[in-house]
């Protein structure tokens, strides 16, 4: 019997434990890839630990998925620490996932910015670094819509995240080193900007009510991946207008070169089909080109959510040859694979 | 003040987080992700549990043993920035019985230094600081001034929660919160609110009255 409250109907067994359940049915689904360990509540490469190998763990709120346990595998993440819903792990899980991927070569910790991410990940960093496991950390803030500032937290880790990991970790499996691999996602980070829209609120299983209600005809501009507001309420014009606002906020902060090879990251929020991501891509893609950029790479599809969110958003990364043939590398995880 | 203290006054904490969890969340919901009376419920329940598993320790050790439950339990920002605030004012006290008032300053005064360190929050920024710092000031006056330790607590939780309420037409420039810009006006920080149940709760603890 799925739970039901007037503003909620999902899927559950019991709010409290949505997210091991969805762990553990994770692990029955792919265990050729990876092992749930259900006493850290971290999500595991079958194969880790890989002496030599450089390891990258990344970790964060649930209610986002596939991010992170649906990129753990082959060419990309070792491990995933999923915390409670839009709640941060704690210290201990990234502790136990650094250790548990050691493979000598040393651990990168991809740190999405938010408060509460980063300071789980820092105390973790200390631990790990007391047990004698070299680990460094990027923090990734690619979101536009937040007004950077000394003086504030900064800008949000959204989209550019799963391009990080995908290439950083096209990386280590290519045996680049811990300072190279720290780089690699550094450099995503550095090349790659975002802006999210939302049609609807989500509703996290804990408290069964939307995080905010939207009158009709508007939507909020600037979200981030937490069913929280955006920095701003807009009237609901043509999904052609709706792009022109997202491709005109990347780029006018992206600022790439003349001509660039870019790629571009049409993701969904989790409650927006396919049918309507692939009308705004090819609306991307045309503004794109109209803006001078050449997107040569792209993904389209639902791969950093916000529960059932209806929205989109829309990443785009300054290519070189580098970066695209480490995108181009073989990856095999749940969410991601080609190439093997 | 003992042993007894510390374990009443997060007793006390999680009377009052349970209680005002749907408050919380509602708060944060506003400004926030929603998430913040189920993390602080979830986190002084597993406190309350730890330390009814460790009878017998110093003042100073069950802070730190409440501190770090709160860590390994909540998640989010709060868990780090309360659980090193009391584990920063457990080490104050060290093996020692018992404390006075002078002391209890002193572990106020160390767990809003490691907030503000961890979170590098001032007051104005709209956190918890706002209402932590006012506490520990007014607690450390009313002592020097002479006041009774229940007065002076008063006082404090009193502070704390004129510090929450200006918490209000902030703008947040740290948190979650600060995301929203100038739409995070006109909404009381939840980590601010969720302080001032935390020094309340001490006036109760230590006055045994509500």
């Amino acid at each position: 019997m799925a739970v039901e409250t007037n503003q909620m109907r999902k899927f559950l067994n019991e709010p409290a434990q949505v997210v091991k359940e969805s762990l553990a049915g994770l692990a029955a689904a792919h265990p050729d890839l990876l092992r749930y360990d259900a006493a850290a509540q971290i999500i595991v490469r079958k194969d880790a630990p890989k002496k030599g190998k450089v390891a990258l763990i990344s970790g964060g709120g649930s209610g986002h998925e596939p991010l992170h346990g649906g990129f753990v595998g082959l060419g990309m993440l070792d491990a995933a620490c999923p915390g409670e819903v839009f709640t941060s792990p704690v210290p201990a899980q990234m502790l136990a996932a650094t250790k548990a991927v050691d493979g000598g070569a040393g651990v990168v910790h991809i740190v999405k910015n938010y408060t509460g991410d980063v300071l789980n990940f820092k105390l973790a960093a200390e631990d790990a670094a007391d047990e004698g496991i070299k680990v460094t950390s990027v923090v990734i803030d690619d979101d536009v819509a937040v007004q950077d500032s000394l003086y504030t937290a900064g800008r949000r880790g959204v989209g550019a995240t799963v391009l990080a990991e995908k290439i950083a970790g096209a990386a280590a499996e290519g045996g680049a080193d811990l300072t190279k691999v720290t780089d690699a996602v550094k450099r995503v980070n550095d090349r790659a900007r975002s802006f999210g829209v939302a049609l609807s609120s989500c509703v996290p299983p804990a408290s069964g009510k939307p995080i905010f209600e939207l009158p009709e005809g508007q939507i909020e501009l600037g979200i981030g991946i937490h069913g929280e507001p955006g920095r701003k309420r807009a009237t609901l014009g043509s999904a052609s207008e709706v792009v022109d606002v997202i491709v005109e906020a990347v780029i006018s902060d992206l600022k790439p070169k003349r001509g660039a090879k870019v790629l571009a990251f049409v993701n969904g929020m989790g409650g927006t089909p396919l049918l309507e991501l692939y009308l705004l891509y090819g609306e991307i893609d045309r503004k794109l080109r109209a803006a001078g950029v050449e997107p040569v790479r792209n993904l389209v599809g639902s791969y950093i959510t916000s529960l059932e969110m209806a929205g989109a958003s829309l990443t785009v990364l300054e290519l070189d040859e580098e970066l695209t043939r480490l995108w181009d590398a073989p990856v095999h995880t749940p969410a991601l694979r080609w190439g093997a | 003040m003992d042993a007894a203290t510390i374990t009443s006054w997060m007793r006390e904490i999680d009377a009052a987080v349970r209680r005002e969890r749907d408050h919380l969340v509602q708060l944060d919901a506003a400004i926030g992700d929603g998430d913040h009376g189920t993390n602080m419920t979830r986190g002084f329940e597993a406190v309350v549990q730890a330390l009814d598993g460790d009878p017998g320790s110093p003042p100073g050790k069950l802070l730190i043993l409440a501190g770090r439950t709160l860590v390994s339990t909540v998640g989010g920002a709060s868990g780090p920035l309360w659980g090193s605030a009391l584990r920063s004012g457990g080490r104050v006290l060290g093996e020692q019985p018992t404390f006075d008032g002078r002391e209890l300053v002193q572990v106020l005064a160390a767990a809003l230094a490691s907030v503000k360190d961890l979170g590098t929050a001032a007051v104005g920024d709209k956190t918890m600081v706002d209402a932590l710092e006012p506490a520990v000031d007014t607690l450390r006056a009313r002592l020097t001034e002479g006041a009774s330790i229940d007065d002076a607590l008063d006082a404090a939780a009193g502070a704390a929660e004129a510090g929450m309420r200006a918490t209000v037409p902030l703008q947040a420039r740290k948190g979650r919160a600060s995301y929203l810009g100038e739409r995070s006006v006109g909404h009381q920080d939840p980590g601010a609110t969720s302080t001032a149940l935390i020094i309340r709760a001490l006036q109760r603890a230590v006055t045994g009255t509500a």
